[in-house]
């Protein structure tokens, strides 16, 4: 593969209190087989969360959010991803080294679970939601991993429900008993995202990949799973990722903000700092077009680039106004502007600046 | 806004439209009733916002006005013609005048027709013109979407998804309607493209006289380009009034909860502090008096009996709730 690596790659890991990394994704490469060629939908990508974080990947369509989260869960379509480079560490031993076999067992579904945009794609519409959680508890159960005391078939079944009714009321299904005999399809889109994420917490992982969750939704309906989503990370411990198009829910819901653009990503600080002082000029622009009053509707000039003939360097720079012939021939490295801030940009806003 | 003084372009009056609902042997076990007693009018010049949650009603309401469904009930006033409950022959030329865009314009265009052919196309149908008037139409219209003319001998694949999206807009356009029902418009855009596109409707608002019925679930979006908003809730208007008005003092209890819903950059987080319980009641099992009672904070028995209808808090707004002055 040829790849325009600048002299300046190495990247500076940012430092974060107290939060011990549990996810690191380093350089990330992923390139895509395409019948127009090669793209490369991810190019060195590094993203970190940390233990019980809530991180939000943001981006526009197109960015990677989405592939990025797959890589993450081992998910990438065989016969057309390719994983080029990098590495991704979760709590210390590398994703990519693992077997197959061995992620599906231990990881995905366990340690790491998934929340989807349409939880109505992810249901069989064949069986009643009760069977389909019981079924997740047969195999991704904790209780699987030897700490229930041996028990008869009913007693079993018995405790199974009632483990169940009681994981539906801590995602406030009303009636969680007939709720459970009820076809996904007789279920409202938000009640389907409730019991979705109460799957998603019932093995009782270390992250939570949530995929644009609330985006199918209204937004009252968004405004309560967002809620339901914070209290039940924060209640368990659970890390996070949060991947959305939309910096309001992203404002909402996350520690930390990672955004992303056509590939690479640009930016990422905490939330405080993501929305107060953002440094990058794709920030900046992304920012500034969300409608206000103030400003009036304001967009970015041209459009996303395609992914198999991107432009060199920092991929944003054709539609930045800051951008200098630099710009075009390398892909900045990361500098950190303060704490956990990190900013890949020459020219980017710095702190008083403003 | 200098729209006020102008007459009515499209009046509604109870409008409604009940689907039936039926169990497997096709046999009638009730009625959904998407939209129930609706009446607004909208002037011309003017951006008239339906906003509301999935189920509301407000994409049946744009599609009874363009008549693709029959009203059960109700009159629809257009240019001072009745087009309700007419038939599709005779309405036809009423009808030129008004237009529809679904979310992604761009998706209506035949793949197989160059944009220069998808253009003529409504032209042919619905006017006498020569090919070399309806060319200069065309050409024009194209311009003024922001096209170059060398767009008219591509095929809709060769150009980019914000430019079919134009070239949908200009297809609408080259009747010269007076009103446009922008069903979603900018529902799947990213913001960068979204401002961009808002744009555009304001300026062919102005270079064309139009008059808009924006049908948005986007709040942020609607308080940024319409004049008027009209809040709706299962089939019904619950508040309507002037955009400023509405979304500074929210009146009904629904429309101040979808408002606490909009994330707000830089406010307070809505996952700190979100109020509204539950979900929208099956529209086909309706409760009875006000439908917002059964997840409203402040309803109390009076408000399961009759059901409110909108009644004027101040010259600029309505609202349908019981409760209304008591809160506002």
């Amino acid at each position: 593969m040829t790849t325009e690596h600048g002299p300046s790659v190495t990247t500076t890991t940012t430092p974060r209190r107290g939060t011990r990394a549990l996810l690191e994704v380093r350089d990330l490469e992923v390139s895509f087989a395409t019948d127009g060629g090669v793209a490369r939908v991810l190019d060195r990508v590094d993203l970190r969360i940390g233990e019980g974080e809530i991180v939000g990947l943001v981006g526009e369509s197109g960015c990677g959010k989405t592939t990025l989260a797959r890589a993450i869960l081992g998910v990438l379509p065989t016969n057309s991803a390719r994983v080029g480079g990098g590495s991704i560490h979760f709590q210390g031993e590398s994703l990519l080294d693992k077997e197959p076999d061995t992620l599906a067992r231990e990881v995905r579904g366990r340690e790491i679970t998934f929340v989807p945009q349409d939880p109505f794609g992810s249901f069989n519409p064949v069986f009643t939601v009760g069977a389909q959680i019981r079924d997740l508890m047969r195999w991704k159960s904790p209780a699987l991993r030897g700490d229930r005391p041996p028990m008869g078939r009913r007693e079993r079944q018995r405790a199974d429900h009632a483990r169940v009714v009681e994981l539906l009321r801590t995602v406030q299904i009303p009636q969680p008993e007939q709720a459970l005999a009820k076809y996904p399809h007789e279920l409202s889109g938000g009640q389907r995202q409730r019991i979705m994420i109460a799957m998603a917490l019932l093995p009782e992982p270390k992250l939570i990949i949530a995929d644009e969750p609330t985006t199918a939704l209204d937004v009252t309906i968004q405004a309560q799973i967002l809620k339901l989503l914070r209290r039940l990370a924060e209640d368990h411990g659970v890390a996070v990722l949060f991947t959305t198009h939309d910096l309001g829910t992203a404002y909402e819901i996350c520690d930390r903000v990672t955004v992303m653009y056509a590939g690479q990503e640009m930016e990422s600080a905490t939330s405080e700092a993501f929305f107060n002082h953002p440094a990058h000029p794709y920030t900046r622009k992304l920012l500034d077009s969300l409608p206000s009053r103030d400003r009036g509707l304001r967009g970015i000039p041209g459009e996303i680039p395609a992914l198999v003939k991107p432009p060199p360097g920092c991929r944003f720079h054709p539609r930045c106004d800051r951008a200098t012939e630099r710009c075009a021939r390398e892909r900045p490295s990361t500098e950190t502007l303060g704490h956990a801030h990190g900013v890949r940009c020459f020219h980017p806003t710095r702190p008083g600046a403003s | 806004m200098g729209a006020a003084s102008n007459p009515a372009l499209l009046e509604v009056a109870d409008l409604a439209k009940h689907f039936a609902i039926r169990n497997v042997w096709k046999r009638r076990v009730g009625w959904l009733r998407a939209l129930d007693g609706v009446s607004f009018s909208v002037r011309r010049g003017e951006i008239l916002g339906v906003v509301g949650e999935s189920g509301c009603g407000k994409s049946t309401l744009g599609k009874t006005l363009m008549g693709i469904h029959r009203p059960s009930a109700g009159s629809i006033v257009f240019e001072g013609n009745e087009i309700a409950n007419i038939s599709p022959y005779e309405s036809r030329s009423l009808r030129r005048h008004l237009q529809y865009t679904y979310q992604d314009p761009g998706a209506s265009l035949d793949p197989r027709w160059k944009i220069g052919r998808s253009l003529h196309e409504p032209l042919v149908i619905h006017t006498d013109l020569d090919h070399a008037a309806r060319d200069a139409r065309v050409r024009q219209i194209l311009h003024a979407v922001g096209l170059p003319e060398s767009h008219l001998d591509l095929y809709p694949h060769e150009v980019s998804g914000g430019q079919q999206r134009r070239v949908g807009l200009a297809r609408i356009l080259t009747l010269q309607p007076s009103l446009v029902v922008l069903d979603e418009p900018t529902s799947g855009l990213d913001v960068s493209v979204q401002a961009t596109i808002l744009n555009l409707f304001l300026e062919l608002q102005k270079q064309f006289d139009l008059t808009y019925l924006f049908i948005s679930h986007d709040l942020s979006v609607v308080r940024m380009i319409c004049h008027r908003v009209a809040v709706m809730y299962l089939g019904r208007i619950v508040e309507m009034g002037d955009t400023e008005t509405v979304f500074a003092r929210p009146a009904h209890p629904y429309t101040r909860s979808l408002l606490a819903a909009i994330p707000d950059i830089g406010g307070k987080r809505i996952t700190d502090d979100f109020w509204l319980e539950g979900e929208p009641p099956n529209p086909g099992n309706l409760p009875s008096g006000c439908r917002f009672r059964t997840r409203c904070p402040i309803a109390d028995a009076g408000c399961a009996g009759q059901e409110p209808t909108l009644q004027a808090t101040d010259p600029t707004r309505s609202v349908a709730c019981w409760k209304a002055e008591a809160t506002s």
